[in-house]
């Protein structure tokens, strides 16, 4: 029974939620761009919003970023973590961001409850989000309490589980040896994904850092208007050069 | 050269009423939608006063416009790094109550209400949370409190005037106002483009339009700072910015914007500039004090009659229909030829393309004590009588004295229109001094030759250019204040089939509903 259940949730789980993922948040910008949007609160309420939304943005980032470097390169961070002092400030690190991050999450609910102008521009799925990443994040905190060097264990035993699933062989005996904790912080972390193409997480797939390139001025038109006076192009096939 | 065209626009401040029957027409329009109550793409502000949002000029709450660091012009509060650093929370974004928050009046209650002893009541309701609220500030609030201590005296514009200067403006007798309506600018250096992350706002090539892409705003409210007038708003339902679209669907289809349209008091113009784009740049960064901004502004739009001109413009594929809508246009005139339009903050470094004529009215009409007793003696017994002893005085005896007089400082609309340069308000208002003298003198007669020639030659103007300027301001139609040019709907299959590529994918044969998302 409990294999079936966990063939389920680290082997049907992470794949359907990949192919949801996939195929909902393309199909969300091609079909419905128009509802791609962060979907801001700021004009309506300014103030709390910073002791919310700061804290709970960069240290979500911090938190992503480390599970990712866990994943592509363990070997490095295993190397790195071979010196416990290393270990340990990465560890005490973390758990501060994780802290954070909470933080931020409550400020955020907090806000979105008590502030009724907040009403009309809140959903379902914004609080199913919020209560997501609130259990989500007070899990992880639990199990680096909890199961402490987690940045190593993570590296070595959890890494080789998800190039598993990457590599469409999955091999799920090491999760299934895993405490609850990081069993269900796991299972926490496919919904969330699952949920990105229905929500307004969205936004986190059209960070505009292509801003840093781009020149400060935007002029479009509608077509080449150097090429428009003469007969002689084929114009159908000259696309605009814009600036 | 790079020449560019651009739809820009006219304002004649001595000529608007205060109506706002231009606001109306915008908002029932484009505007009229949950989320975009509280916008008014188009508003008229009473000045002096604080405007809408509350204070928009003053800069420093706002952040907006450019400013420049060691020679090169940079976004006072966005850009590439503060933009992307201040993601998350935007210190600089106006909040809804800087604007005021929409509300509307449970009018059903007027009718369904039981009989009762009292009149029944239409309380207002918030139009955000739909629960009663105490209006705090609406559209128009300050709407003719032009002397009133909480709205006139704290317009950012009188800075520069002397303690002195400001008591003396708003002294009851001497109060002055004039209205101001604003639209966005449709600038040449947007600084919303500029600070838009997802690059989602972008100018027309063809006519400069500026506009935002829909599709493509993703709610990272930079512009809302950036922009030093206040003219992109965010719509808070469906989490996109917003702002005036010069109507160009009305445009592309030779009509006249809506608000233009409707203007009561005729006091708009439109029509197509000519500009060398190659100069933006340099224009705003190379200016040693932003004083001249406004003359260096005039100086990169070109002559649309210099042989030069024409060839680089057909050359950058400028249509000859545009052309010689660049010609004909009122905006050439009034801003380029006669020198008597002048860009709005021009200090703010976006290179407005909305001019605005400088009223004359409120600088005009000094007071003098007379004896009324005395004066009403000369009048008929019906005419009314005044207790007081103020009289104001139109009449134009001197040459120039009501304008040294002037009941509103001359800093004060120098500060609004020529970036605190005095000559240049003084020099406008003596054009539009000049043109009334001699115009008395050819219809009322009480002004003679001698007076009415020695007023021109001192502006400089030739009596056809008064005549000219008189008629453009005076008796203009329709086809002469707005000179629109063609949109190319010969070219339109290519426009069509390409929207597209050019646009992502706003524009024509969009089918999505503009809905909000989840
Ligand atoms: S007025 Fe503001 S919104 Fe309009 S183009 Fe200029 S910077 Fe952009
Ligand atoms: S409609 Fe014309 S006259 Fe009336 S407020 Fe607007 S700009 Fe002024």
């Amino acid at each position: 029974m409990m294999a079936v259940l966990d063939n389920f949730l680290f082997v049907g789980l992470p794949y359907a939620s990949l192919l949801i993922f996939l195929v909902g948040t393309i199909y969300r910008y091609k079909a419905t761009k128009f509802n791609y949007s962060s979907l801001s609160s700021q004009f309506l309420e300014g103030g709390n919003l910073y002791w919310g939304s700061v804290p709970f943005h960069w240290g979500i980032l911090f938190l992503f970023f480390g599970h990712l470097i866990a994943f592509v390169i363990p070997h490095s961070v295993l190397a790195f973590n071979s010196e416990p002092l290393r270990l340990l400030i990465l560890e005490i690190v973390a758990f501060i961001f994780g802290l954070i991050t909470l933080f931020g999450l409550i400020m955020l609910l907090a806000r979105r409850i008590s502030n009724p102008r907040l009403k009309p521009v809140t959903n379902w799925m914004d609080i199913t989000i919020e209560g997501l990443l609130i259990t989500e994040v007070i899990l992880g905190i639990l199990v680096a309490y909890t199961a402490r060097w987690g940045s190593s264990w993570f590296a070595a035993v959890l890494t080789p589980y998800l190039y598993s699933i990457f590599l469409l062989q999955p091999d799920i005996a090491a999760v299934s040896a895993m405490p609850l904790l990081v069993k269900l912080h796991i299972i926490g972390a496919y919904l969330i994904f699952l949920l990105i193409p229905f929500s307004r997480l969205v936004h986190l797939l059209v960070v505009p850092l292509h801003y840093i390139w781009r020149p400060y001025q935007r002029v479009l038109w509608n077509w080449s208007r150097r090429k428009v006076r003469n007969p002689a192009t084929d114009w159908t096939i000259t696309k605009p050069e814009n600036n | 050269m790079d020449v560019r065209a651009q739809v820009s626009m006219v304002f004649h401040l001595d000529k608007c009423i205060g109506c706002h029957t231009c606001s109306i027409a915008c908002k029932n329009i484009w505007t009229d939608r949950k989320g975009a109550e509280y916008m008014w793409w188009n508003n008229v502000e009473t000045k002096p006063g604080t405007g809408y949002p509350t204070k928009w000029e003053d800069q420093d709450i706002y952040k907006g416009g450019w400013q420049k660091k060691n020679g090169e012009l940079k976004l006072r509060g966005a850009g590439k790094m503060r933009g992307l650093v201040n993601i998350f929370h935007n210190p600089h974004l106006p909040v809804i109550d800087d604007y005021y928050e929409p509300f509307t009046y449970k009018y059903l209650d007027l009718i369904e209400s039981p009989a009762m002893n009292d009149q029944p009541t239409a309380r207002p309701v918030s139009l955000i949370t739909g629960k009663p609220i105490d209006i705090k500030m609406g559209p128009n609030w300050d709407d003719d409190l032009g002397g009133t201590p909480d709205y006139a005296r704290n317009d950012p514009n009188l800075q520069g005037l002397t303690a002195a200067e400001q008591e003396a403006m708003f002294q009851l007798e001497r109060m002055a106002f004039f209205y101001l309506p604003r639209i966005c600018n449709h600038c040449l250096n947007p600084a919303c483009v500029a600070s838009c992350p997802s690059g989602a706002i972008y100018k027309r090539g063809e006519d400069g339009v500026v506009l935002i892409n829909q599709d493509v705003c993703r709610a990272w409210r930079m512009c809302v700072t950036a922009c030093p007038y206040k003219k992109s708003y965010f719509n808070w339902g469906t989490g996109k910015s917003e702002k005036c679209i010069l109507c160009y669907p009305r445009l592309e289809s030779g009509q006249a914007p809506a608000c233009m349209h409707s203007c009561v008091g005729r006091i708009r113009y439109l029509g197509v500039m000519l500009y060398d784009a190659d100069k933006i740049e340099s224009t705003v960064a190379g200016s040693k004090n932003d004083q001249d901004l406004a003359q260096r502004q005039r100086d990169m739009l070109l002559d649309p009659f210099d042989p030069e001109v024409i060839q680089a413009a057909k050359e950058n594929g400028v249509a000859d229909s545009t052309l010689k809508a660049a010609q004909d246009s009122p905006v050439f005139k009034f801003v380029k030829l006669w020198g008597l339009a002048l860009p709005l903050h021009a200090e703010f470094g976006t290179l407005p393309m909305l001019f605005y004529v400088p009223p004359l009215l409120p600088v005009m009409a000094s007071l003098s004590e007379v004896d009324n007793d005395e004066h009403a003696k000369n009048m008929d017994p019906v005419a009314k009588h005044w207790n007081d002893n103020w009289l104001y005085d139109t009449s134009t005896e001197e040459l120039w004295a009501t304008i040294d007089k002037a009941r509103l400082p001359l800093k004060y609309l120098a500060n609004m229109f020529s970036c605190g340069d005095e000559s240049k308000v003084k020099d406008v208002l003596k054009k539009l001094m000049a043109v009334r003298i001699y115009r008395r003198w050819k219809t009322v007669g009480d002004i003679d030759e001698t007076k009415a020639m020695a007023v021109l030659n001192d502006v400089d103007l030739a009596p056809e250019t008064i005549e000219d300027i008189y008629y453009l301001t005076s008796l203009a139609k329709f086809d002469d204040r707005f000179v629109i040019p063609a949109a190319h709907r010969e070219q339109a299959i290519e426009m069509l089939e390409f929207t597209g590529d050019a646009k992502g994918s706003a524009g024509f044969g969009v089918t999505e509903k503009p809905r909000r998302g989840w």
